[in-house]
């Protein structure tokens, strides 16, 4: 028992601790994981501290700008903005983890058993990934959208990794095929390591800084593939998302063109917002895995 | 090998007409070519001895390494371990091949993972292998085996990534990963060629004393006569051209007297730093400086575009190693 205790401590010092030193070391890591620790919270406990709720509508209070009793401002319908910011944030950063982690841990596997096995497997894995590649994401995406029109998250999560996976299959091929000729992995196959073995602790960590800073990348192409398809329409409604709520900001409020209404676009300025931190962060987190980046 | 009193094989390792063959493509066409990297060389290594297997690059000797632990397989012939042909075999018995059968790879930068610690480079094998209880002895075993390869104290090291290794240190661990599993046979292939010139001694020595103390035989591959001389003085030398073992001697004895006009020009070629020496040497007078390319198949004897004494004979048959007096030479006039 308290063996495991101990593992664990030492775990989690290395997954957590030690990189969180890196990172906040210099003036972009901090910044960038500020900015995600804000939406973090946003989307955990942030539903705590909302006064309102977003889906009453009160017309008399419509297109109010930025006030004590609404820090935001209100939309068309007259919902407090800050609030629906706030609930919106949970579906959207919700399912858009969930999409990156389809998206990733698929690409992973197909990339390293592709990469590995060589062969038969190879081909035919790389003719798969090809064909997915050849196709469109997005307008596939409208496409799949309109026809399921369903509102559970992990079933959206899973149409946005649909083709999300496969450019990064063929790049975890690509790293992969380099590491299987390494001298390491030959003396390991010579001392009787099972294949299993070989791909998850030889390649896998020697992989796994690739993988964590394009899982970033898939997080933010998840957050505009979804907030684009609810702001198309193509999703179930629901008033707080932020989707939603843009498209109604633009349609109905006009807030493109009248700078008075910008606060209608601050689930906008959140995704800008929220991309610059996550942009920083793997910047940072480039510096964790290669020690000779790093500036201290 | 005795087991049970009947006689298996006399040698650990052997191959009889062992041939590897690899197709490229060549030019815009992609004209498939084939090339024969190692060329029906049959020849035995005896338990507890020490070879060096020489030869220019290209010529096949890495390759050949690589077919003796199975990592690559034959064309044709045969590749047996204790007279058993380890590709025609269980596979509980070719685990037990592969666990005898180990690789000191030729770059120690490269042997180790970047990633992990020396601590991964050593205990999964030793678990793997059930020579160990628990992960408490296993790490056991592997600080004994990190001492044992000179790098003390073991529990500053095995705590280590491979980055905070110098060369030499990184090629200590990776002997010691080598023969974790304590195996039989081990093929160095280049060990110490991209060491500085002051550790490949104490390397090789490690090599000997380990290679006494485990009663492990040991095939060291290299392309310097020197380190070979150095580290088998007390074995074999086995000299390879182009896919061909062309001699195989006692070291001193062949260094001495060589017997094959290869192995003559391969000695006569090493500069000597004495210039009174060099310039009593006779020069063998090689008939061209170019070696023939692999892709072009060559009749009879490989040597015969370059050899001095070469006969009518020997460009249409190719000479097989044969017993003259202890050494084996592939030649119809040595």
């Amino acid at each position: 028992m308290v063996q495991v205790k101990e593992v664990l401590i030492r775990a989690l010092r290395k997954s957590v601790y030690d990189p969180l030193k890196i990172i906040l070391r210099s003036k972009r890591g901090a910044v960038g994981f500020a900015i995600v620790l804000f939406f973090a919270l946003m989307a955990t406990v942030g539903s705590l501290i909302v006064r309102y709720d977003p889906s009453t509508v009160n017309l008399s209070e419509a297109l109010q700008p930025p006030s004590l009793k609404h820090p935001l401002g209100t939309d068309w319908f007259g919902r407090d903005i800050l609030a629906m910011l706030i609930i919106g944030s949970q579906d959207v950063l919700f399912v858009s983890f969930v999409a990156a982690l389809i998206t990733t841990s698929v690409a992973t596997f197909m990339g390293i058993i592709s990469g590995y096995m060589g062969g038969k497997a190879d081909s035919i894995l790389v003719g798969v990934t090809d064909i997915v590649l050849t196709i469109p994401g997005f307008p596939l995406l409208i496409v799949i959208a309109s026809i399921l029109r369903t509102s559970n998250p992990v079933l959206l999560a899973a149409i946005l990794s649909i083709t999300a996976w496969a450019p990064l299959s063929r790049a975890i091929r690509a790293q992969t095929l380099t590491l299987r000729e390494r001298g390491f992995i030959e003396m390991a196959k010579c001392l009787g390591m099972p294949s299993i073995h070989i791909i998850t602790n030889e390649i896998l960590p020697n992989i796994m800084p690739y993988i964590i800073i394009n899982g970033i990348f898939a997080f933010t192409g998840a957050i505009y593939a979804q907030v684009g398809l609810f702001m198309l329409g193509l999703a179930p409604y629901k008033s707080q998302n932020w989707g939603v709520m843009l498209n109604l900001s633009v349609n109905y409020a006009g807030a493109v063109f009248s700078i008075k209404q910008a606060s209608l676009l601050a689930p906008a300025i959140c995704i800008i917002l929220l991309q610059i931190g996550l942009v920083f962060l793997s910047g940072s987190l480039e510096e964790v895995f290669n020690p000779r980046l790093r500036s201290g | 090998m005795k087991d049970g009193g009947e006689i298996i094989s006399e040698y650990v390792v052997e191959t009889r007409k062992l041939t590897k063959e690899f197709e490229v493509s060549i030019g815009m066409l992609k004209a498939r070519a084939k090339i024969r990297a190692v060329d029906e060389v049959s020849f035995g290594i005896k338990e507890g001895e020490q070879i060096a297997l020489v030869g220019e690059s290209g010529c096949g000797k890495s390759t050949l390494g690589r077919l003796l632990l199975g990592l690559l397989k034959p064309s044709s012939g045969q590749v047996l371990y204790k007279g058993r042909d380890i590709w025609h075999i269980s596979r509980k018995e070719f685990e037990e091949f592969r666990r005898n059968a180990q690789i000191i790879p030729q770059n120690p930068y490269d042997a180790l993972n970047p990633a992990k610690k020396l601590s991964a480079a050593l205990i999964p094998q030793i678990l793997r292998h059930k020579m160990a209880r628990g992960r408490d002895e296993a790490r056991k075993i592997a600080l004994d085996l990190l001492e044992r390869v000179g790098l003390s104290p073991p529990e500053d090291f095995i705590e280590r990534y491979p980055s905070r290794l110098s060369g030499g240190q990184m090629q200590r661990v990776v002997i010691a990963r080598a023969i974790s599993v304590k195996p039989q046979f081990v093929v160095a292939d280049e060990a110490v060629s991209m060491l500085d010139a002051s550790l490949r001694v104490e390397i090789l020595d490690m090599l000997h004393k380990i290679g006494e103390e485990l009663r492990t035989t040991f095939l060291l591959i290299t392309h310097d006569l020197g380190v070979a001389r150095y580290f088998a003085r007390n074995g074999k030398i086995a000299i390879m051209y182009l896919g061909d073992i062309v001699e195989v001697g006692e070291t001193e004895e062949t260094i001495r007297n060589p017997l094959h006009p290869y192995t003559k020009a391969l000695l006569a070629a090493i500069p000597v730093p004495d210039p009174k020496i060099a310039r009593e040497r006779k020069i063998i007078p090689l008939k061209s400086i170019d070696v023939p390319s692999l892709l072009k198949p060559i009749s009879g004897c490989k040597f015969h575009t370059r050899c001095p004494y070469a006969t009518g004979d020997c460009e249409k048959i190719k000479p097989e190693l044969r017993l003259i007096s202890n050494r084996w030479v592939a030649c119809h006039s040595p």
